[in-house]
């Protein structure tokens, strides 16, 4: 206990510099790296590509995702584990075991947090529900009611997780349903407007949970070219505010790098994606600092 | 109030403090490609093994054997694999459909862009079946009048693509216009009613194929196109399917 008093001293003492002393610049705390790590539509692609694949030979796989996972965690302990949804259907793995084995090994991975592509419900919505169990992670989805559903109370609008006194949220998006997916599959899944779901999920998440990082993951769409109309990452990215991330799916997307968009307040954000089937990791790694006297400092992205 | 409360006190107060004052100072974003220049993680790998054997030996297990290599490219208006896809429709589904409404169905409609894969001459496999039919598509029957299979009709006369069809048959003269269209040795009576079977994609619009729409029934068999094929294949021993003259074009 001696050691535990000598440290509430230190901080009382911290405090009051803090409260109390304006000027004093002794006051450094240290930075803190919090990694955001990220897959989309692995679409049930446990094994790698083959060698004679036409495309992506020798590519992706779930055992050396896992390796590289390791040594990033190993690297750095505050590190999340995301998934931007469609986790299912592509392989016969999928066709065999309804999802089983992804949800297992994504879970054997410790993914915190996915959430639910179109493809998702190929199963119907009852076969995801039935998968639930074998997923220690969770699910998120803001703009999908699943109160008429048995979804209902296992799929959560967002998440907080702390790292390192670091508060972050996580919302989930899903795309529209109708005309893509059977309704015998999502039966009375009912899709919410992705823009005013994020401003509410925004609100909640800035000022009544004071995150100090909102991320968003989202099966929306990166961009279409073709219907500029249809709710995407990048409108979502430019018509709404404090959201730091958003990270992507559905389109398989391969990007160069994560695009750097301004939101409605004319700040810079992140939004990535990184194509399909495991073939990539995304990373973004946020550094904080706790200096009082950065006001006038901004973020600075680097891509 | 004690000297513990008063510390606590302290502390969420500096905790609060903190939680205002960090600041996102830089992000860096990048990439990582999955490359077989990474290890593979033995852990996951070995869960992974008994999976992946089970579904390989599932996969592999004979069902048939091909005496050639069949091909959705070999052939105008029909195809061997084609028809034997449709043929394989009505021959499996035809009973359930009975079963469950005492009606047959009258012919069959897939679409030529639904069939995913060659068939290999020799071993036809599950896997067979899953190349040639990846997609979770099932198959339903549809009531439609005579006026909407005039439109089934002239969709196929105006795409001139060997959509796989069975108990079909469609005549075109050398100018590519419709001679005749026939069920049964009988033409089709445009103001009589029939059941078409084909696939819920295609149903839901799938290949501008919006002549299913306004249909008088439906009926939903819950049967994957893909275990019609398994369904089919084990049945047989040899597949040995031909080109025919239900869908052609007279040369003069």
């Amino acid at each position: 206990m001696k050691r535990r008093d000598f440290l509430q001293h230190t901080l009382a003492a911290s405090t009051l510099i803090g409260l109390g002393g304006t000027g004093l610049t002794s006051f450094t705390p240290s930075t803190k790296k919090i990694t955001v790590l990220h897959t989309n539509d692995v679409h049930s692609h446990i094994d790698p590509f083959g060698p004679d694949d036409g495309r992506n030979p020798n590519q992706g796989g779930v055992a050396r995702r896992a390796s590289l996972i390791n040594s990033i965690r190993k690297d750095n302990p505050n590190t999340l584990l995301l998934d931007a949804g469609d986790i299912f259907q592509g392989t016969p793995y999928f066709n065999y075991y309804g999802g089983e084995l992804e949800f297992k090994l994504m879970s054997m991975l410790k993914y915190d947090v996915a959430t639910i592509g179109n493809h998702d419900f190929d199963n119907s919505i009852e076969g995801l529900y039935a998968q639930l169990p074998h997923a220690k992670f969770d699910f998120v989805s803001a703009n999908y009611d699943f109160s008429n559903t048995v979804l209902d109370t296992h799929v959560k609008p967002y998440k907080i997780i702390i790292k390192d006194g670091i508060k972050i949220g996580i919302f989930g998006l899903g795309v529209k349903l109708q005309g893509l997916v059977d309704k015998n599959m999502y039966k009375e899944t009912v899709y919410l407007d992705p823009t005013e779901t994020s401003q509410e999920m925004t609100k909640i998440l800035k000022d009544d949970e004071q995150c100090d990082l909102i991320i968003c993951l989202s099966h929306l769409g990166y961009h279409y070219k073709n219907h500029p109309e249809r709710p995407s990452d990048l409108k979502l990215a430019a018509a709404t505010k404090h959201i730091d991330l958003i990270i992507g799916g559905h389109t398989h997307t391969f990007l160069k790098k994560p695009t750097i968009v301004k939101n409605l307040e004319g700040k810079n954000m992140l939004v990535n994606q990184v194509g399909c089937y495991g073939i990539n990791l995304g990373k973004i790694d946020f550094y904080f600092d706790g200096n009082k006297n950065k006001s006038a400092n901004g973020t600075s992205i680097i891509v | 109030m004690n000297y513990k409360q008063v510390c606590l006190i302290i502390v969420l107060t500096f905790c609060v403090a903190c939680k205002t004052d960090v600041h996102l100072n830089k992000v860096e974003g990048k990439q990582i490609n999955i490359s077989d220049s990474l290890a593979i993680d033995t852990n996951i790998e070995d869960f992974i093994k008994p999976y992946r054997d089970n579904v390989n030996k599932n996969l592999d297990s004979v069902l048939a054997y091909a005496v050639d290599t069949y091909s959705k490219r070999d052939g105008n208006y029909n195809t061997a694999i084609g028809n034997m896809m449709a043929d394989a429709v009505f021959e499996q589904a035809n009973p359930v459909f009975k079963n469950r409404t005492g009606k047959n169905i009258d012919f069959v409609l897939l679409n030529h862009g639904g069939i995913r894969a060659i068939i290999s001459k020799g071993k036809v496999t599950t896997r067979t079946a899953y190349e040639v039919m990846p997609f979770e598509n099932s198959v339903v029957v549809v009531t439609l009048k005579g006026t909407q299979v005039k439109e089934l009709i002239d969709y196929l006369v105006a795409d001139k693509r060997a959509h796989p069809i069975s108990k079909l048959k469609v005549v075109l003269d050398s100018n590519e216009q419709l001679k005749s269209a026939e069920l049964d040795g009988k033409p089709i009576d445009f103001n009589a009613t029939y059941n078409v079977a084909t696939n819920d994609y295609l149903y839901n619009g799938g290949d501008s194929m919006n002549f299913f729409k306004t249909n008088d029934s439906l009926y939903v068999l819950d049967y994957k196109i893909r275990n019609v094929l398994i369904d089919y294949f084990t049945k047989i021993d040899t597949l040995n399917p031909v080109r025919d003259d239900r869908f052609i074009q007279l040369n003069n």
